[in-house]
């Protein structure tokens, strides 16, 4: 079982790892410098997609914000179909999974503006408006993933069999 | 500019919320995706904050593109969160997928409104 304690990180730092050697390094963060950089690639490219879609497609303050939800349910159901491929059908190059799906689809869907935006439903006096848009995501994103994932595997399974 | 600032501050949310996943998930055995709960709950807080705080004139809409739209955006995930949720119901711990349903939204909007009443505490 693999610890780095917050204790041990106060002592030697997790931001400034000693240089000499990897040693002191916590094992979260030895041999993780390609796959961060992708992670933060992918993440750049996500969020900016997301930001391209609300500057095409503004939602007002008190309006259902339909883009944040697109966003959302697009990205839950490219994962489901990315997922199923890298896990179950193709083994591909080992940051492909790190750059797309946790950059990517990560920087590009996004769980706190959603929550935020229902909280403003709430507080501009329309909780009803912020609830069904609550429920709507959450019922749009499990929906899709569900249904990608489900029909890429049997899609494939049909083509293997 | 405004997408550079987006960039900046989604090319530290991503990366952080890989990391979190990574330490919070080598602490535990249980299945319960803690990594990605703990995201995308502080998530919530901080964006909470932040709205708090520009609602009182306390952040500038530089400020929220850089902290808000792009690191607690790509901090917090809706993919990796449903997909996980998925997992879980897949695999027969149905009960432990609608605890993470359940449970993230519970917490992301309490956060949320923690973080907003942080803000009325520290700019009025």
């Amino acid at each position: 079982m693999i610890h780095w304690s917050v204790r041990s990180d106060r002592t030697s730092g997790v931001a400034a790892p000693p240089r000499e050697a990897g040693g002191g390094r916590p094992p979260v963060l030895r041999g993780q410098g390609p796959t961060v950089a992708v992670v933060a690639l992918g993440g750049a490219l996500g969020a900016s997609a997301r930001y391209g879609a609300a500057l095409a497609w503004p939602t007002g303050p008190d309006a259902f914000p339909w883009t944040t939800l697109l966003v959302n349910t697009l990205g839950c159901t490219v994962i489901g179909v990315f997922l199923v491929l890298v896990t179950e059908v193709w083994a591909p190059h080992p940051l492909l999974r790190p750059f797309f799906g946790t950059g990517v689809l990560g920087g590009f869907t996004t769980f706190s503006t959603a929550t935020v935006e229902v909280q403003r439903l709430i507080d501009h006096g329309a909780p009803a408006r912020g609830l069904a848009y609550l429920a709507a995501t959450v019922l749009a994103a499990l929906t899709s993933v569900w249904i990608a994932a489900g029909l890429t595997r049997r899609l494939l399974g049909r083509r293997v069999g | 500019m405004t997408w550079l600032l987006v960039i900046a501050g989604a090319a530290v949310g991503a990366p952080l919320r890989y990391l979190t996943d990574r330490a919070v998930q080598a602490r535990h055995d249980s299945v319960f995706p803690w990594g990605t709960f703990t995201v995308n709950v502080s998530g919530c807080l901080v964006l909470g904050l932040l709205t708090g705080a520009a609602a009182r004139g306390a952040a500038s809409s530089d400020l929220q593109l850089l902290i808000g739209t792009g690191l607690c955006g790509a901090l917090t995930t809706y993919s990796t969160f449903s997909y996980e949720t998925l997992r879980l119901a897949q695999s027969g711990a149905r009960f432990m997928a609608f605890a993470n349903v359940a449970g993230s939204l519970l917490a992301g909007l309490g956060a949320a409104y923690a973080g907003t009443a942080l803000a009325h505490a520290f700019w009025g």
